[in-house]
């Protein structure tokens, strides 16, 4: 039980994040890729005439089966398995966030930020309303996520997901190392 | 992923009753206790893997493409089928600029939020309830793209 509760490895998460391809190609040819279901949220609330929203998402359902499981997946994982000891985080990195007020480790994502109170001020703004539409934005224009581009193009040798790959990692240097300081600066 | 570029995402498949659907379900849920027992939904560790502090984010993409690659591999030569019996379909991934600009964008917001779509799902089942409004903000964002996609540069 010990056991369970330790973070795990990374080539324990990447061997079984790795199996979903063939897991999901082999249950009933679907293609591995997570962005794709906001596309069918979009679809299936507010179509709006959109050209892009105008297909049957009904067909696609099973991809929000997959990502509601995602959902109790990790509510099971926090639940039962939590790690009760501090985040792992390297300690370069501890004292590069340390500079931006952010100090609390006990979750996985700093109390300091992500936290309701901070809905209405400017650092929710960056961190949850812009944060956000980038993401739900880029991965659509770029055709697929992590998921999608990263793991399954990658796995099936697709050149474009590997331009894909390449944009994704740039773009999170560039706003880690370059933007970051600056909208920390701003929302302190 | 699916379809960059088509307008419609449906494909010729069998007709199955919606509760088969409960199989993906399953895959989501090993997925999604995956996600938090290795620290993938952390917020430290996006940061972490941007600053090349740590090689954990890069162990995990890095060995989920090989065995990704491996299995499908495995796929193909041995002409594995689905579980209904059709064979395995694979298609090629169309390459046009957005998938360089939309790249981009897309990595900017996964520093800032620490999530790519797949960990922003599993951050509110773990109990972050307040990453729903960033998930809806995702969603927003994928409807602007929907509505301006003839006009974007492609």
């Amino acid at each position: 039980m010990e056991l369970i509760k330790l973070p795990w490895h990374w080539s324990v998460a990447g061997v079984i994040i790795g199996l979903t391809v063939p897991a999901l190609l082999l249950l009933g040819n679907k293609k591995f890729g997570i962005s794709s279901s906001l596309r069918h949220i979009c679809a299936a609330c507010l179509p709006a005439n959109i050209p892009f929203f105008k297909y049957n998402w009904k067909k696609e359902i099973w991809n929000l089966f997959f990502v509601a499981g995602i959902a109790i997946g990790a509510f099971i994982a926090v639940n039962f398995f939590q790690n009760p000891n501090e985040v792992q985080v390297a300690e370069a990195t501890r004292q590069a966030l340390s500079e931006y007020g952010i100090q609390d480790y006990t979750r996985m994502l700093p109390a300091d930020l992500f936290n309701w109170d901070n809905l209405f001020t400017w650092k929710g703004f960056i961190f949850f309303i812009v944060g956000g539409f980038l993401v739900g934005f880029g991965t659509r224009y770029a055709g697929g996520c992590t998921s999608g581009h990263s793991i399954m193009g990658l796995s099936t040798l697709q050149w474009p997901s590997l331009v894909a790959t390449i944009c994704f990692m740039v773009g999170g240097f560039v706003s880690t190392n370059l933007l970051m300081p600056f909208i920390f600066q701003w929302v302190k | 992923m699916r379809h960059t570029d088509a307008m419609c995402t449906n494909e010729s498949e069998l007709q199955h009753p919606w509760w088969h659907n409960f199989k993906y379900l399953a895959v989501g849920i090993i997925f999604g206790i995956t996600f938090v027992k290795a620290e993938v939904i952390s917020w430290f560790r996006i940061q972490e893997m941007f600053r090349l502090h740590a090689f954990h984010m890069y162990g995990v993409i890095g060995t989920a493409v090989v065995v990704g690659a491996i299995s499908v591999w495995l796929i193909k030569y041995f002409k594995l089928r689905t579980l209904y019996g059709e064979p395995v379909h694979f298609e090629d991934k169309k390459f046009d600029k957005g998938v360089i600009y939309g790249g981009l964008i897309f990595g900017i917001g996964w520093a800032i939020t620490g999530a790519c779509p797949g960990p922003l799902f599993a951050q509110i089942g773990g109990g972050f309830s307040v990453v729903a409004v960033t998930l809806l903000s995702a969603i927003a964002g994928t409807w602007t793209y929907g509505a301006l996609r003839d006009r974007l540069p492609h």
